[in-house]
């Protein structure tokens, strides 16, 4: 073995950040990158990762000269080692995300290409409004791939029959009912509190329904105090309401997401509704399918707020998760990933297969499919909650940068235990405005 | 950390002589690895906290921003709180147990090896394993209380901030007790049995062997312990991230948590690198204090590898 003592310094150097900070006048991020000069591609396990399998086999199939390798990663470790990869210049052709403040970044420190004239035909399928968050400034930096993911209450009516409570329309009767059910001893919301992010929901669709989507798209931009707007204090005194009266139980703060422990508390018929994603549906079905086949599960828009200024077709979500291309891979190879994109993503057979497991992909004119699949209610309903919404809203922890979705979830949790009051939030929030 | 070799005291010969042995070039190796992965990410850290970077592109210079920023945060006070009341309240629950465990097991008959070996299993898991363990164990809804049917079991144990703090102190005395009872059990063993024989001639008791004999000839090995039990608790971050994530709120936010979570949450890697060497500079002085206070200027452990 002869390796010179500089090789193994070079070797030892560019393992630590230091690397990057040498870098530092020069630019940086000349490096090729991109792992192998092959066609790469990042996704996540479980939920539709069969559909992204076919997909690609399929493309690999057809162009055997370009072939993709894919990677499949756990959802909770890869938000960072994807930032890691891209960031050091070993990211792979195909960056998975959720669009938002992570696109922002990327775009401004150009590591992802623009695609605006690259997708031509999946600009015709996908639903606009979900094509729309792939945008920064007006160009497509990153496209759906997959299922839209609206949220929505989930209800158990075994539990609503039992305490005669019929479904709320409007805040008032979900304040109500959240009564009705603590005074019967049933946990009436089911809260995974130590998730952090379920908690978010109920504060985004509060802000919503009072003051419409304004005041956060405010706070996007960045508008100087943009979280002093009125709406936000309201929904916070509406947030109390509800804490207050026992709506989320005493025992919120240990429950898990992660591993479905709200869902369970609603189909053990511990808990009689549930504000979550659409993706939830699957947990339903599966963990509980019998007690679904019971005709227990219902499930029901958010409220609206009296007075208030939100449509109540308002949806709060995940419009889809999304591909960008890497600007570090080559030319040739951007091509191709572009071509992949608009070809075989989303296409006829991908939308059939998420469809029947139960998930809406983000494109248009599927009604005829949906209403063919065996859980066509549940698919038509947050269909049209996607489709009809007058405005689709990314979770705030998505599309804030990372920093600020911290001090978000942070500082609402913080809220939920009672540690924290909304003036706290307000003057946090506006502070990470620079 | 370079093992001596042979030349602990022993109950019969000087054990000085191998002082004169190899070369100090022997150690060669192991600086160069130390330089490399110890010394040349530490320099990095130390420069990357003068530096804005959200790890994307290249770092851009800030000065002292960070530094500002951090110090001006009472969420970092917080923190810095959090860890030292985390470091005293461990070392308060782990050292009286370790040492006592440690020294029971010293004994040398049949049914203590038994029980050690019950003793140790914590140390076998990794800390993630135990950590999603006691996550749902401890789940209000599906925990232990529904599966034994004891409502008293039934707490917030993980959710609410002031049971969090304390349930997660006992998760980690749990894990790292067989560590540090087997330290004094190895320390307790190497006490000449001499000492005991003439205390009983004398008339003395367990208890009065104890404090006497046990305790004292036990010095080096309480500073080893505590010193790793402190140092430890500074940078104990995959149990407390597994279970608690920092929380609920900021309750267990500790500042390795929290330095993980600016750095890779919020990927503001120059935040993150200050809070890194705050907690450098803490470890160093702990270890140094406690240097002090033993009344030896020289670490001198009685545990090889230690």
């Amino acid at each position: 073995m002869s390796v010179s003592r500089r090789q193994v310094l070079v070797g030892a150097l560019a393992s630590a950040p230091l690397f990057a900070l040498t870098a530092c006048g020069s630019g940086g991020g000349k490096k090729g990158g991109g792992g192998s000069s092959g066609l790469s591609a990042w996704a996540l396990t479980g939920g539709p990762e069969q559909v992204f399998r076919d997909s690609f086999a399929a493309w690999n199939k057809a162009n055997p000269d370009h072939k993709f390798t894919v990677q499949y990663f756990a959802n909770d470790s890869y938000k960072q080692k994807i930032r890691t990869s891209v960031g050091s210049g070993n990211g792979p052709t195909l960056i998975y995300s959720w669009a938002g403040g992570t696109l922002k970044d990327y775009v401004a420190s150009k590591e992802v290409v623009d695609l605006t004239d690259e997708i031509p035909n999946l600009t015709k399928r996908a639903i606009p409004s979900v094509l729309d968050v792939g945008k920064v400034d007006g160009k497509v930096y990153a496209v759906p791939i997959n299922n839209s993911q609206p949220e929505l209450i989930y209800y158990n009516k075994k539990l609503f029959k039992q305490a005669g409570v019929s479904v709320p329309k409007t805040f008032d009767d979900l304040l109500a009912a959240v009564k009705t059910f603590k005074a019967k001893g049933i946990l009436p919301i089911a809260l995974a509190g130590q998730s952090q992010w379920p908690e978010l929901m109920w504060i985004e669709f509060l802000v919503d329904r009072v003051g419409g989507p304004e005041p956060f798209n405010k706070a996007f931009k960045q508008e100087k105090g943009a979280w002093s707007d009125p709406a936000f204090t309201q929904a916070f005194a509406k947030l109390k309401q509800l804490i207050d009266a026992g709506g989320f139980g005493d025992k919120f703060g240990s429950v898990v997401a992660d591993n479905n422990a709200d869902a369970a508390l609603v189909y053990t018929d511990k808990a009689a509704m549930l504000l979550q994603g659409n993706w939830v549906y699957t947990t339903f079905t599966t963990d509980a399918k019998k007690w679904v086949d019971e005709g227990n599960l219902g499930w029901f828009a958010f409220p609206s707020v009296e007075g208030g200024k939100g449509d109540p077709s308002n949806v709060y979500g995940n419009p889809a998760n999304y591909f960008s291309v890497s600007a570090k891979a080559s030319k040739e190879n951007q091509d191709e990933a572009a071509k992949f994109l608009d070809q075989y993503n989303l296409n006829d057979k991908a939308c059939q297969e998420l469809i029947d497991m139960g998930l809406i992909p983000a494109v248009q004119n599927i009604e005829s499919k949906l209403k063919a699949s065996k859980d066509k209610d549940f698919l038509l309903f947050t269909y049209n909650q996607t489709k009809n919404a007058k405005s689709f809203q990314l979770s705030w922890d998505q599309a804030l940068s990372d920093a600020q979705a911290q001090t978000v979830l942070t500082k609402l949790s913080a809220f939920f235990l009672g540690q924290a009051t909304a003036k706290d939030f307000v003057t946090a929030m506006n502070g990470t405005i620079k | 950390m370079l093992a001596k070799s042979d030349d602990r005291p022993r109950p019969t010969g000087s054990g000085k002589a191998s002082r004169k042995g190899p070369s100090l070039w022997m150690m060669a190796p192991a600086m160069a690895f130390f330089a490399f992965f110890g010394l040349v990410p530490l320099v990095g850290t130390f420069i990357l906290s003068f530096c804005d970077w959200n790890g994307l592109g290249s770092p851009t210079f800030s000065g002292l921003d960070n530094w500002t920023s951090v110090l001006q945060q009472s969420s970092m006070y917080h923190a810095l709180w959090l860890t030292i009341l985390m470091c005293l309240a461990t070392f308060v629950v782990q050292f009286p147990l370790s040492l006592l465990l440690g020294v029971f097991m010293a004994g040398r008959q049949r049914y203590r090896a038994v029980l050690a070996v019950l003793y140790f299993l914590p140390l076998l898991f990794s800390a993630t394993a135990i950590g999603i363990a006691f996550k749902n164990l401890l789940d209000p809804n599906f925990g232990l209380s529904s599966a034994l049917h004891l409502d008293i079991l039934q707490q917030d144990w993980l959710g609410s901030p002031t049971l969090a703090f304390w349930v997660v102190i006992a998760v980690v005395s749990w894990c790292f007790i067989p560590f540090h009872s087997l330290l004094y059990q190895a320390g307790a063993r190497q006490i000449p049995q001499s000492l005991y024989e003439a205390a009983q001639l004398d008339g003395a008791g367990r208890v009065r062997c104890f404090f006497s004999i046990t305790l004292p000839q036990l010095k080096y090995t309480i500073v080893t312990s505590t010193t790793l039990m402190i140092v430890g608790t500074l940078t104990a971050f995959d149990l407390i991230y597994v279970m608690t994530n920092g929380g609920p709120g900021d309750a267990t936010r500790i500042l390795p948590v929290d330095m993980y979570l600016q750095g890779f949450k919020s990927n503001d890697m120059g935040v993150a690198s200050v809070i890194a060497v705050i907690l450098i500079v803490l470890g160093l002085s702990f270890s140094l204090v406690l240097n002090r206070l033993s009344g030896s200027d020289r670490m001198e452990s009685q545990m090889e590898g230690m």
